[in-house]
């Protein structure tokens, strides 16, 4: 950690044979790099660009308090494209030639599952930001958006509480990949266990980008209109949910009709589609820009000040970077050292303000505590909390009600294994 | 419930005594809506639903559409209309300069249910029946058997046939959920909602009750029988109409690509962006409305339409006087020059918009849905399929017709020979690659209506166009007409049987298979023009 | 005298690119292995799998230029093949992860346990065995490849109308392979691999090793392709290319020139995808989208189509400024840089650099014959 490499010029030859470093002068002043690591171009840019800008302010902020260790941080952005290839190059290309301490990024799964094999054989920390399906726990990722149990679960209970609707007939909707097939399953599994049938449950799947909703949203009604109650939990990804949001609107679905509750629409899928027939759907985040608080109202002046955009909203992955940034810093400062080992064994047991007026801690299987709220959307794009936990849920890396995983167990601290099998008694 | 009951006994002393009398105060309630916790203002919305005060609608409304307010430091509740003048809740007098740092008093979904229902049974008698007919909508979903009496009344009392026969449809909702309802009389109603025969009508007879007489439950299991079979032969109309309107889409975003790759033979790569670039046009027109003459804002599309085809059209111009142009002959190389084109321009709006979506509003004539049979049609796919159809018709005269027309078509079928005629092939290139090009921004500006405005639009729809296009047989507009609705049609066929991501992958192996059978698609040129 | 006639297929460009690619293949590994940190000949690991990766897409430009540079059939779809060859790698890798995976469970993959699968679907069956996973790598898409082209040379769907139905058929495959029920693992695609024939495949020897077999992959492709293109089955291939229906009237059976060129053009691609996966760690279904097979005829196009080395040259040269641009400061406008690159080859070197090169030493000697006028090269049709 004492001689900082430059950037080094890749000159490679023209076959690909003369490959050569040039340069390896040492920087005069000594920063700490951070990796940021999200999709700039490319289909992801619609959400990731957010997040790069928002890790480009806190460390801004950081310096402005003088840095950490007496040190500065820089930051080093890079491009993945929304390639998922290109994100393993380009976090092995931040770890090994920019020598980041860590890196902050990805938002799909496939990106993290493409990275993390990286991150293991250079032993580097990755802070992942997205409400993810799960099922996963390692030892240089520290998982800060929510785990189902933060946020699918207590949604469903709200809708089948007496404030929600009592509702008794369910259509799961969502694209087809891993974290909409994950947590379907899971509320499946978890609705059964509730006792409704199974005729009572409808799950449809969608490619990426669908943008004919016609059918799917005339079939959603057919299914509503057997009298009782029913609700749409919708795991749509990003660029689907504005026409599926128009055709809802236009076919007159109603909130207090059929009300959708989403787990992927928050403020910034908003901002490009007219709210007005929307409102009263719903939302279960662990943050909404629309919480009274005053440390979250500093977050957003800061945040519209940094982005020169007085309109500028903020969302979920957002403030998964501040408290995963601010925890970050806590440890540095707990373990003296940006050394990636000693840094993952002083995050568990950090505690950090998240900005909806609770304290989350980062817990031994790397998943983080979290407030679950439910909003409903109002007229202006923004939600209403009508709903939310009274207490922070700690985040389960392995589902309690998926038969592979709910004998599994990730504890870092005592076991130092990311899927202990309580039955077995060992890791794996 | 008893709030309904009460609600029941007070719609009865109105339809009695013409001069309601205010028999509770409503600042006991609107004490409640201050303290904006949803308990409370439940408890709010039954009392004022109860008190028979003048302002008691008034309030309710402004409830249910958020505009109602609660000063934080002298808990007085405000009401704004829709124009956004203020009003004070409980006198309902009009307050010119209300204080600064108002609330909204929130409500969550079962308040606005809640809400719906008192205003719908506060609405039965209202002079405006476009509020009747919502009324009576409201009641035949509650099924709420307090409202029957003032129901009745209304019945009696109502002129408009339209609406009576929604009132006497509401009912016959409530008394075949009603538990107390005599045989004969659930009967009658049975065969009521087996007339109207849609799904609500299934949901409500449904809620018979399980103790009803055994004559009424086969009566209604019969009805039911009956329009679920009525709602299947429908479905096919209805996916008819859904493959029409998605053929729509399909055809609107391909029929540029049918001038520029059909006709020129340049194959397009950019011509997705093309469509971004109308859509992002009329995201710009919308703003300049937004912000200077927001009561006109139902005029944005049609003021749009012109400008994203002047602005891509001349886009569209410039790429083929600065790239295309040097390329013609090499039609496999235009790919990658518009290729190269088409990432820049994805790139400058990302860097000039920013990579999130942009709202592009729908004016008031493309939003909701009609009944047109039994089909549930929104307008906004209609009047997209509308504007498809005017499209195509006017690109087929102005081609035939016009003298740019003619020398498209001379230029086209044989270049040397119409440059020997004294034709300008420069300029008619210039031109028919900027009517491509204006063609997919005015195809832009109807996609925003339905999907996202975002730097990724175009990138959505290339695929499907070229598709579109080979599968009718580049250089026929014909052909592109008739794919499109085909593809639409087919694919909306197979959607309920396979599901969205099957359907989309057999109609792909389809359309493989077809053109091994007819390899210059359903409308081959004939002649010499085909060994381009 | 075999050599003699094999080295007289090679001009000198193409010896040129065999002694390169040769010599990086044993340079490399040597390099970074003896040559200490500092050395500025020491080749740092990170970048011998950047290498790697250019190498493999170096493969995949050769075997798509073999078909458009030489028979006419530009295809959309190529990226198909080489995903192809990725997911029959890949479940070679996955299978050999065996209990080790987070479930513990010794016969599915993890993606199976946790969506509920129950035994393993009959075509992951085999996989375990590296002879066959090897032997699929060419079979899957080659096979694919022969049954399209059967279909569609049969047919004679040429120009765009083939290039438009490949790119469906991508699509296609791009659809069904994000299909969760297809049992690939869905977007997530198949990762965490372990090792690959027993070795750790994040150690620095199996890096190290995959590297050099790539590279001398690319040099026995290379073989492979001049040899075709410059035998008498090649001159038929060009002949196909600028006259088909001449060529089809003096009597050749066109579509089985095409069709056994398309075929080894396409296991080819797959053998370039095998290389890719271990590689790089993963293999997802984004690689069939059409746009990565876009991306590959460009490569081609920028190093010189119809010239072979020039579109290995134009795989490495486009990824490598891609890797250059899309870090720092130039994140954000990389792909302008890139739109205006094929933008500006496509205008300026119609031919490509290595044609453009090819060209220029032509009117260099042409010049030099100074006594005759210099002839005008021949267009070459599209």
């Amino acid at each position: 950690m004492s001689i900082k490499i430059g950037r080094r010029g890749v000159l490679a030859g023209m076959a690909g044979a003369a490959m050569m470093m040039s340069g390896a002068a040492a920087y005069a002043q000594e920063t700490i790099k951070v990796g940021i690591l999200h999709s700039l171009s490319g289909t992801m840019a619609i959400s990731e660009t957010t997040l790069k800008d928002v890790m480009l302010m806190l460390i801004d902020e950081q310096n402005k308090k003088g840095g950490v260790l007496g040190k500065k941080l820089e930051a080093v952005v890079v491009d993945p494209a929304s390639n998922w290839p290109l994100f393993a190059e380009k976090a092995r290309e931040l770890i090994t030639q920019q020598k980041v301490a860590a890196v902050f990024g990805c938002w799909t799964s496939v990106s993290r599952k493409s990275v993390l094999p990286v991150f293991k054989e250079l032993n580097n920390i990755l802070f992942y930001p997205v409400q993810y399906e799960g099922e996963e726990s390692e030892r240089n990722v520290f998982y800060t958006g929510a785990a189902p149990n933060q946020q699918a679960i207590p949604a469903v209970d709200y809708l089948m509480s007496k404030d929600g609707g009592e509702v008794k007939r369910w259509v799961l909707a969502g694209t087809d990949y891993v974290y909409p097939r994950t947590t379907n399953k899971v509320l499946e599994a978890y609705l059964k266990g509730k006792g409704v049938a199974a005729e009572d449950i409808m799950i449809n799947y969608t490619p990426f980008g669908h943008s004919d909703w016609q059918t799917i949203v005339s079939d959603v009604k057919k299914f509503g209109s057997a009298g009782k109650k029913t609700a749409v939990v919708s795991t749509i990804n990003g660029d689907a949910n504005v026409p599926f949001y128009k055709e809802l609107g236009n076919q007159g679905v109603k909130a207090t009709d059929i009300p959708v509750v989403a787990f992927s629409v928050g403020e910034e899928e908003l901002a490009g589609i007219d709210t007005g027939s929307l409102v009263g759907h719903l939302a279960a985040w662990n943050y909404f820009q629309s919480v009274k608080n005053p440390a979250n109202a500093e977050f957003i002046a800061k945040w519209q000040a940094f982005t020169k955009n007085p309109k500028r909203v903020t969302n979920d992955p957002m403030e998964a970077h501040v408290v995963g940034f601010n925890m970050w810093i806590k440890a540095i400062e707990k373990a003296g050292t940006t050394d990636p080992d000693k840094v993952i064994d002083a995050l568990p047991g950090i505690e950090a303000a998240n900005l909806t007026g609770g304290v989350s801690k980062m817990l031994p299987n790397h998943h983080i505590t979290k407030p679950v709220m439910i909003g409903e959307i109002r007229a202006d794009g923004q939600f209403d909390v009508v709903w939310q936990t009274k207490d922070l849920v700690p985040g389960d890396a392995w589902s309690d009600f998926l038969d592979g995983s709910k004998d599994l167990e990730a504890d870092w601290v005592g076991k130092k294994c990311g899927n202990f099998n309580t039955k077995t008694g060992k890791c794996g | 419930m008893p709030r309904f009951s009460l609600l029941c006994a007070l719609l009865l002393a109105c339809l009695t005594i013409l001069a309601p009398q205010a028999r509770a105060d409503v600042s006991a309630p609107l004490a409640r809506l201050a303290l904006d916790e949803f308990a409370e203002t439940a408890k709010a919305v039954d009392e004022i639903a109860a008190s028979g005060d003048a302002q008691a609608q008034a309030i309710l409304e402004a409830l249910g559409s958020a505009r109602l307010f609660v000063d934080p430091a002298t808990k007085a509740v405000y009401r704004r209309a829709a124009n956004g003048d203020a009003f004070a809740a409980a006198t309902g007098a009009r307050v010119p300069a209300p204080p600064a740092g108002l609330q909204t008093v929130r409500v969550n979904n079962r308040l606005r249910g809640a809400i719906q229902n008192a205003v719908g049974a506060l609405t039965l008698m209202s002079p405006d029946p476009a509020r009747r007919r919502a009324a009576a909508e409201s009641v035949f979903r509650s099924r709420d058997a307090s409202v029957l009496a003032p129901l009745e009344a209304a019945l009696k009392a109502e002129k408009d046939p339209g609406v009576a026969q929604l009132f006497a449809q509401a009912r016959a909702a409530v008394l075949v959920a009603a538990p107390d309802s005599s045989n004969e009389v659930r009967i009658d109603a049975i065969g009521v909602l087996r007339a109207r025969a849609d799904i609500n009508a299934i949901a409500a007879l449904r809620s018979l009750p399980a103790k009803a007489d055994a004559s009424a439950k086969s009566l209604a299991d019969d009805a039911v029988a009956a329009i679920e079979q009525r709602l299947r032969l429908l479905s096919h109309a209805q996916n008819v109409w859904y493959g029409l309107s998605l053929g729509s889409v399909l055809l609107l975003a391909a029929i540029g690509l049918a001038i520029t790759f059909g006709v020129m033979g340049v194959i397009n790569m950019a011509h997705g962006e093309m469509v971004m670039l109308g859509a992002y046009a009329t995201f710009m027109v919308q703003e300049a409305f937004r912000a200077y003459a927001p009561a006109w804002f139902d005029f944005s599309l049609p003021v749009a339409l012109p400008l994203a085809f002047l602005f891509t059209g001349l886009v569209g111009v410039a790429i083929e006087r600065g790239i295309i142009r040097f390329l013609y002959g090499r039609p496999l190389e235009t790919l990658l020059a518009t290729w190269g084109v088409s990432l820049i321009l994805q790139q400058a709006v990302r860097t000039v918009f920013g990579p999130t979506n942009r709202e592009v509003g729908a004016p008031s004539y493309m939003a909701g849905a009609f009944d047109f049979f039994g089909l549930s049609v929104t307008w906004g796919r209609m009047w997209i399929i509308v504007f498809t159809l005017v499209v195509f018709v006017s690109l087929l005269l102005a081609l035939k017709h016009t003298s740019l027309g003619l020398h498209m078509r001379a230029v086209t079928q044989n270049r040397r020979m119409a440059a020997a005629m004294g034709i300008r092939t420069p300029w008619v290139d210039a031109m028919t690659f900027g009517l491509g090009s204006g063609l997919a921004g005015v195809a832009g500006v109807a996609l925003s209506q339905i999907d996202n405005v975002s730097p990724n639009l175009g990138q959505s729809y290339i695929i499907d166009s070229f598709m579109v296009v080979v599968f009718g047989g580049v250089g026929n507009l014909w052909g592109a007409l008739v794919s499109a609705f085909a593809l639409g049609v087919a694919n909306k066929f197979l959607e309920p049987l396979a599901g969205a991501v099957l359907a989309k992958i057999l109609i792909l192996v389809l359309l493989i298979l077809f053109i091994q059978k007819r390899p210059r698609g359903l409308f081959a040129l004939k002649g010499r023009a085909v060994e381009a | 005298m075999i050599i003699r006639h094999l080295f007289a297929r090679f001009d000198r460009a193409g010896l040129l690119f065999m002694l390169i690619v040769g010599a990086a293949a044993v340079l490399v590994p040597l390099s970074n292995l003896l040559l200490p940190t500092a050395s500025p000949f020491h080749v740092p690991t990170h970048v011998v799998s950047l290498v790697g990766k250019y190498l493999c897409y170096a493969i995949l430009a050769l075997s798509l230029d073999l078909v458009w540079g030489y028979c006419g059939i530009l295809s959309l779809g190529h990226g198909a093949f080489f995903a192809l060859g990725g997911y029959a790698m890949g479940m070679y890798l996955m299978r050999q992860i065996g209990p080790r995976g987070v479930y513990a469970n010794p016969l599915l993959p993890d993606f199976m346990v946790f969506l509920n699968w129950k035994e393993l679907p009959w075509f992951w069956y085999g996989f375990d065995m590296f002879p066959f996973a090897a032997a699929m790598v060419f079979l899957a898409p080659g096979v694919l490849a022969f049954l399209f082209g059967w279909l569609t040379f049969r047919s004679r769907v040429t120009g765009v109308y083939l290039s438009i139905i490949t790119q469906a058929m991508t699509y296609a495959l791009l659809l069904a392979f994000f299909r969760n029920d297809m049992g690939f693992g869905g977007n997530n695609g198949l990762t965490d691999f372990k090792d690959i024939l027993g070795f750790n495949i994040q150690a620095q020897g199996t890096r190290l090793a995959l590297f050099s077999a790539t590279a001398v992959a690319l040099v026995l492709c290379y073989v492979l392709a001049r040899w075709m293109v410059t035998t008498a089955f090649g001159k038929v291939l060009i002949a196909v290319r600028d006259a088909e229906s001449r060529s089809r009237f003096l009597g050749y059976r066109v579509e089985h020139y095409k069709l056994v060129a398309f075929t080894v053009s396409a296991a080819m691609a797959g053998l370039a995808g095998a290389l890719y996966v271990p590689q790089v760690g993963i293999i997802n279904p984004s690689e069939f989208s059409p746009a990565n097979s876009i991306e590959a005829v460009i490569w081609v196009a920028v190093g010189g189509r119809g010239t072979l080395v020039g579109a290995a040259l134009g795989a490495v040269l486009v990824n490598f400024l891609k890797t250059w641009f899309t870090t720092g400061m130039l994140a954000p406008y990389w792909l302008f840089l890139l739109g205006a690159l094929f933008i500006g080859v496509t205008l300026a070197l119609p031919k490509g650099i290595v044609g453009a090169v090819h060209e220029w030493s032509d009117k260099r000697r042409a010049r030099r014959k100074a006594a005759a006028p210099a002839p005008q090269p021949a267009e070459q049709g599209t």
